[in-house]
Order: C-alpha cells, then structure tokens, then sequence
C-alpha cells in the first residue's frame, strides 16, 4: 500500500533519512517508535510528501508519488493526524470536518453533514459540533482532527505523534479512540512512544534512530527480546 | 488685506470650486485605478514571496526594494519623461496611476507577505494533507485567516496612496493639490492660499478619514470575533 524505497533525506547539511526502505501493507497497523529526532516524523511526512525525499521514491498503491501528482494521490489516498492538530481555528468542528469532502471530493452539503456527524459520534463528540476548536481542551481537539481524518475516507491515515502535545490525562481518550480505529479495515502508520498502544493494537513495529531503521518486529519481539543494544537502551527507559 | 482668511478669499474659492470638485475626481480616479494596480501586483508578488521558490522569492525582494528605497517622485519623473522622450505622448493620468499603482503594488506586496506568513506553518501542512491544491488551499484556509492581519496596514497603504496621488503635482497633473497650487497661483484666481490649502486638505480628509476609521472599525469586529470564539 504504501512503499518507501531507498528515501533519503537532507535538511541542508543534516542527513535526516539514510536509504530508508518501508513497506506498508493494507490494513496493517504500523507503529514507528524511536528517540528523538531520529527521523520517526520525517519518514511519516515523506509517505504523504509534506516532505520530499532527497533522493529515492515513494509508491502508494503502486504510484510512484512526484511533485506534480502528489495533491491529487494524497487527496484520494491519505488523511494525516498531527501533533499539534492543526484545525482550522477560523471554522466551526462541522465546518472543519465538512469541508475537504464539499470542496475536494465533490460530496453535497448533506452528505458531507451526514459523515461528519457520523464520524463526530465516532469519536463521541457530537455535541460540539458547532463551536469553534479552540474552545475545546487538547483532547477533544485531537479527537475531532480524527474525525476530520476519517470524513476524508482515505484508506491510509497517518499519525504524526498524535499525543505528544497532550496532558497525561487526555492521551487515553485519543488513544481509545484509535484503538477502535485499529479495528477498522484502514491501514494505520503511527509515530508515538506510546508503548502500550503499540502493544495493543501494532502488528509490526519499527524502531528508528538516526534516520535508519535499526530493527522491527512484532511489538512483543521489542518486549521480550529486543536485540540491538541502541533498542534496548531506549525501550529500558521507556518501557516501566 | 484683512488677514489670510479674508472674506474676499473664501469668496475666490467659492466662486471657483468647482475647480477643486475636478481635482478630487481625478484624485480619485487616479487612486481608484491605481489600487487595482497595486492590488493585483501586490497579490503576485506577496504570493511569489510565500511560495517558498527561491527564484520567485529573488524577483518580488527585487521589486519590493527597488519600489520601497527610491522616491516616488523620481518614478514618477523617470516614467513621464522617459515615455515623452521616447516619442509617446502619454498624457498625465497613464504615467501618474502607473507610477503610483508599481509603487504602492510594493507596499502592498509585503502587506501581503506579512499576512500570509502570520498563519502557522500547520495550517498549510493540514491542508496540503488534505489535498487543497495551492489555489484553493488560500482560498479556504489561509487568506481567512490572515486577512485580520492584512486589512488594518492595507487600509493605511491606501490611504497613503491617496496623499501620495499629490506626487502628480511633479509632472503638471490634474489631481486635487496640482489644481489647488495652480489656482493660488494663477493670474487671475490667484492669492487666497489660506482657504484654497485648507479646503484641499478638508477634501482629503474626508476621503481618507473615513477609509482608516472604516478598517479599525472592521479590525475591531474581527477581534470581537475571535474573543468569542475562544470564550
């Protein structure tokens, strides 16, 4: 569904990818984990060309993504949940969910009504269909970024360190929500250091550091034995 | 002689006050063309300025430089007399909104930029990620956003627009201080500076009281509107 082949990354002088390979396949729920400013995020935003690869390619469903098809292929492919949410502050929750469907993919104002609502009641947040997002707490914010995600019915969603940014209090009810997700039949990339998520719902995980993949498995490989020492060191501190 | 605004003055400008009804509407006219001038060059430069391009980004730092460190009035000379001695003859309202639409189109350009480059880079990366082309991308997320911060320095870029329409004076325009200066000077309407000066700056400022009074006023609203949202 989705493959990375050879993707190398530079910010100027900084060699954010090395000769990256990654396959995605359809339905699977990938958790990519690793320390900080390993390329975790980077890879994630190369899968929908937020970021252009240097040198090497990115397929989805067999296309091979350039700068020139890349709107159209991530419209029709990919929804993307990020870090910091990124609703649209000047448009109501409904608005916000309703208007890549009006806009993009040619849904009529009800239809489009309809889905959101429907995918508000999947994340259970119905009642704030017509308030602003930044009246909302982090948690709820995350939540409908979610649902704006699934109203776009993309097969693919990516999720850039969806909790990174909450309080501890509110991680639960965005990890909840994903793991109903994960029972979906919609193939899931998703960046976190939430271990437990990824123990529950992956059925591959990877570990980045320094813009490789150093090793993957199941997330109970990484549990029980994990074997290169880089993996061990950072799962001995994150895993308690 | 009874002191500067003598009532034989105020008559002279009375009787002749049609003359400066003319000059505003070519002030006007002027100003009007020149904002559609400036407005689409400044949209095209503002936007090469935010596309991230660096040659796009070269050419409007170019243009916004040139047109922001060199006086109006020598623009406005070099575009006149270059155009008379090139055997056109091109009359004075094509060189005057020309010259003042390229210069204010600089101004206006970094109105723009500013503007744009007020909303967060997420914004543009959710709705890259959603599919909005470039286009429609501006359209629905971006510029709503950041015409708060693009109407109040717009407004002031417009108003002194409309002063500068007076620059016209350098190349014998028709704008209103280019006839309120030949009206004090004339041979026979000449001598009542005091009232003739004092109404040309009247005129302008009912032209361009209102406009800045008008911006803050919908600045205010927007504000309103963004409390409320938060609350």
């Amino acid at each position: 569904m989705i493959r990375l082949e050879n993707v190398n990354k530079y910010f100027g002088d900084l060699h954010v990818l090395k000769d990256v390979n990654l396959e995605v396949k359809e339905g699977e729920k990938l958790v990519i984990i690793g320390p900080s400013g390993s390329g975790k995020s980077t890879t994630v935003r190369c899968m929908n060309f937020l970021e252009e690869p240097t040198s090497g390619n990115v397929y989805i469903n067999g296309t091979k993504l350039t700068g020139k098809n890349k709107i159209k292929v991530v419209r029709e492919t990919t929804s993307m949940v990020f870090q910091q949410f990124n609703l649209y502050p000047h448009m109501t929750v409904l608005k916000n969910l309703m208007i890549a469907p009006v806009k993009l993919h040619h849904k009529s104002k009800k239809e489009a009504e309809e889905l959101a609502y429907h995918y508000l009641d999947v994340v259970g947040l119905r009642d704030k269909a017509q308030v602003y997002p930044t009246t909302l707490s982090g948690g709820q914010q995350q939540r409908i970024a979610i649902a704006r995600a699934l109203c776009a019915q993309s097969k693919i969603i990516l999720f850039d360190e969806p909790t990174s940014a909450l309080d501890p209090e509110t991680i639960k009810e965005v990890l909840d929500v994903m793991i109903k997700l994960a029972k979906e039949n919609i193939t899931m990339v998703v960046v976190t250091h939430e271990m437990g998520f990824a123990r529950q719902v992956a059925d591959r995980v990877v570990f980045m550091a320094d813009g490789q993949i150093l090793e993957e498995g199941t997330a109970e490989h990484f549990f029980v034995n994990p074997e290169n020492e880089r993996v061990k060191q950072f799962l001995g501190k994150i895993i308690r | 002689m009874s002191g500067i605004f003598s009532a034989r003055a105020w008559n002279k400008v009375w009787l002749y006050r049609k003359t400066f009804l003319v000059g505003l509407g070519n002030t006007l006219e002027t100003a009007a063309i020149a904002l559609v001038i400036a407005l689409a060059l400044g949209i095209i430069f503002g936007l090469m300025a935010t596309s991230g391009k660096k040659v796009l980004k070269a050419i409007s730092r170019v243009y916004v430089e040139f047109f922001q460190n060199t006086p109006i009035l020598l623009q406005l000379c070099f575009l006149y007399y270059a155009l008379a001695f090139s055997g056109h003859s091109p009359g004075i309202l094509v060189p005057g909104f020309t010259a003042l639409g390229v210069y204010t189109g600089a101004y206006m350009s970094e109105v723009i930029r500013a503007g744009i480059e007020s909303v967060p880079k997420g914004q543009f990366e959710a709705a890259q990620s959603q599919g909005f082309g470039y286009i429609s991308r501006m359209v629905h997320i971006i510029l709503p956003q950041s015409i708060k911060v693009i109407l109040p320095p717009m407004a002031n870029t417009i108003v002194n627009m409309i002063k500068n329409t007076s620059c016209l004076y350098i190349i014998g325009g028709a704008d209103l201080l280019s006839l309120t200066y030949s009206f004090v000077t004339g041979e026979n309407t000449g001598g009542a500076y005091a009232p003739a000066y004092l109404l040309c700056g009247v005129l302008f400022f009912l032209i361009c009281f209102p406009l800045s009074t008008l911006a803050s006023a919908w600045e205010n609203a927007i504000k309103k509107r963004d409390r409320k949202e938060v609350v």
